[in-house]
């Protein structure tokens, strides 16, 4: 990490890709071609426009990528509309990596892995399943469950079916809030899509996604018989250091910034009930 | 143990300011503050400044960097000083260890680079408290107003101020001040033995915090946050005059001619200081005014070996405009918590 925490560096936005109605990815490098800094999956990087605003953001690259960062931003607040109205070329600020990281190197190695995402939920989780991909023989099956509000918000929908769907060892399971003509998927909430699903117990499960969808999807799983010490998920709330010491992101005894955002199950239960 | 008299004060303050900037608590329309020493200065006979020293290491406002925006293109300006040495004195016990619990945070990986700077250039020349008040309990954290901590403690004995250095910079800080004399340890024992006598007959001399620093979210779950916080106005006050409270905002202004970045004193107190695009998770002030004491008496002392982030200095009690503060809370939530 860059020695001087608050400073940033300077990136610039080579593509823009839309994914949905309300979600861009950028692509960022440093002005002369690299990537900004290395991370690991579910690390989160600060990103700003001067004068306008800067804030947290998870990086949905996989750290295998080693020429640029990718970040899928939803449109919502004063920052994320200035950023969607962005046009290639443009620079912006970005400091980090901040925060932990999904234990891919430890506690996930070995395991079969599910992965349960809700709309832009998915943007951390893709940084750990193209980690897990890139390094397969690491790694037992790969589930993956997403669900959107439509088939339109669906987040990169083509590297879904062009490159996960078609991937051996890896299974893909989409679902939509509402029926849709030309979608013959499952329509349904992912929580209940979890429990139809019925998956192995055994599995080590990382669920992302808003708020309530992550409370009703952990109530699922735990139906189902998967542990509290099974489960990781993420966690976000204000920040404006990434240190852990502007005190924004402070619930209980943790810091989201520095202590999170990865939470197994089982550490977040014993938090105060502030998220 | 160096002395000098009362009324020869402003020669060692002249001596002291000649080589580094010099702070000392003085008389202002608006009460006692930490003010750069000028000839002719003295200090206040207030027992603490309204606003605590935090400020000199951790500015209520400051300039992080500035922007130059051109087209598309961003261009970083660091626009840090060097910070000059400088000396604190007259710092109170009970401020004198906010220092240490600011450091706990700023000075923690990754160290906060801006007030490090600052804490290295500061000396501080702490004083003992002869006549403690109403709203002092430092003795409540284990803090001693006789015996002050810091680089040099000092104490007024009659018509005469002692000095005692406490570490390196603080013997180097009195090396070759001519207008020192050496003095005998007497006087000043009996100055802590007057000042422990005054203590022991404070209303809030009893004031345990034994039962704080753990049982989090049974104290956050507690059902008397909601008549304590029921008249709270969320003005923040309690924060700004609180030594240890350093939670901070980061804003950028447009000059006009680029953007320059500021980091700004900010409180839990404040609505929005959690309010994101998709709502606020602390939705009442009831959520906010829980998590200011939460985070001094329980997740601070969590963190940091049982270090609480109050030093009982009392500002927020003579300040409160609607006079809640941290020692009512602690007796509320204590209550029936005997062990």
């Amino acid at each position: 990490m860059n020695n001087e925490t608050l400073i940033p560096v300077i990136g610039v936005v080579t593509d823009i890709r839309i994914d949905t109605p309300d979600v861009k990815t950028f692509r960022v490098v440093t002005p002369d071609g690299n990537k900004p800094f290395e991370y690991m999956p579910g690390q989160c990087a600060m990103l700003s426009i001067p004068g306008v605003g800067e804030a947290m953001f998870s990086i949905t690259s996989s750290p295998t990528n080693t020429e640029y960062m990718e970040f899928s931003i939803k449109k919502c607040g004063c920052l994320t509309d200035w950023l969607h109205k962005m046009e290639v070329g443009q620079y912006v600020t970005v400091r980090g990596p901040y925060g932990n990281y999904f234990p891919v190197e430890t506690e996930l190695k070995g395991k079969n892995l599910l992965f349960i995402a809700g709309g832009i939920g998915l943007a951390p989780l893709r940084s750990v399943i193209n980690y897990c991909r890139a390094n397969r023989d690491n790694y037992g099956t790969i589930d993956i469950i997403y669900g959107s509000r439509s088939k339109d918000d669906l987040v990169d929908y083509s590297e879904i079916i062009n490159e996960w769907m078609t991937e051996a060892g890896v299974s893909v399971h989409l679902t939509i809030d509402r029926e849709q003509e030309g979608w013959d998927g499952h329509v349904g909430f992912v929580p209940n899509y979890v429990k139809e699903l019925n998956p192995d117990i055994n599995k080590t499960v990382l669920v992302c996604g808003p708020p309530i969808m992550i409370k009703f999807t952990l109530n699922a799983l735990k139906e189902l018989g998967f542990t509290e010490e099974q489960v990781y998920t993420t966690m976000e709330l204000r920040m404006k250091c990434g240190v852990g010491k502007c005190g924004r992101c402070n619930i209980g005894s943790k810091y989201v910034c520095k202590d999170g955002p990865v939470f197994r199950y089982d550490k977040l239960g014993a938090l105060p009930d502030e998220y | 143990m160096l002395k000098i008299k009362l009324s020869k004060l402003p020669i060692l303050f002249d001596a002291l300011s000649d080589k580094n900037k010099l702070y000392i608590p003085a008389d202002t329309k608006g009460g006692a503050r930490f003010l750069q020493y000028e000839n002719g200065m003295t200090m206040t006979k207030e027992l603490n400044t309204v606003r605590s020293p935090k400020d000199l290491f951790f500015p209520q406002t400051e300039n992080l960097m500035d922007f130059k925006l051109e087209g598309k293109k961003i261009e970083v300006i660091d626009t840090r000083e060097e910070c000059e040495d400088f000396v604190i004195f007259g710092v109170r016990a009970c401020d004198v260890r906010s220092f240490e619990v600011l450091d706990r945070v700023f000075l923690s990986e990754p160290i906060d680079t801006y007030y490090k700077n600052r804490r290295e250039h500061g000396v501080i020349v702490s004083l003992a408290c002869n006549r403690p008040e109403e709203t002092c309990f430092c003795s409540t954290f284990d803090i001693d107003c006789a015996n002050p901590e810091g680089d040099v403690a000092s104490y007024i004995c009659g018509d005469e101020m002692y000095f005692e250095p406490l570490t390196e910079k603080g013997s180097e800080l009195l090396l070759n001040l001519s207008c020192l004399s050496e003095g005998s340890e007497a006087p000043v024992y009996e100055c802590k033995r007057n000042i422990y006598e005054i203590k022991s007959k404070l209303p809030l001399s009893t004031l345990s915090a034994e039962k704080f620093g753990k049982n989090m979210t049974e104290y956050f779950n507690s059902d008397k946050w909601d008549e304590l916080s029921e008249a709270c106005l969320g003005c923040g006050t309690c924060t700004f005059v609180c030594p240890t409270c350093q939670c901070y905002d980061i804003k950028d202004f447009d000059t006009g001619n680029g953007i320059k970045r500021f980091r700004c004193w900010d409180s839990c107190m404040y609505s929005d200081f959690t309010k994101m695009a998709h709502g606020n998770p602390r939705v009442s002030q009831k959520e906010r005014f829980r998590q200011r004491f939460m985070h001094k008496l329980v997740y601070y002392p969590m963190n940091n070996d049982g270090l609480f982030s109050c030093v009982g200095c009392g500002r927020c009690l003579s300040k409160c405009p609607i006079s809640m503060n941290i020692v009512k809370v602690m007796k509320k939530l204590g209550e029936g918590k005997d062990e």
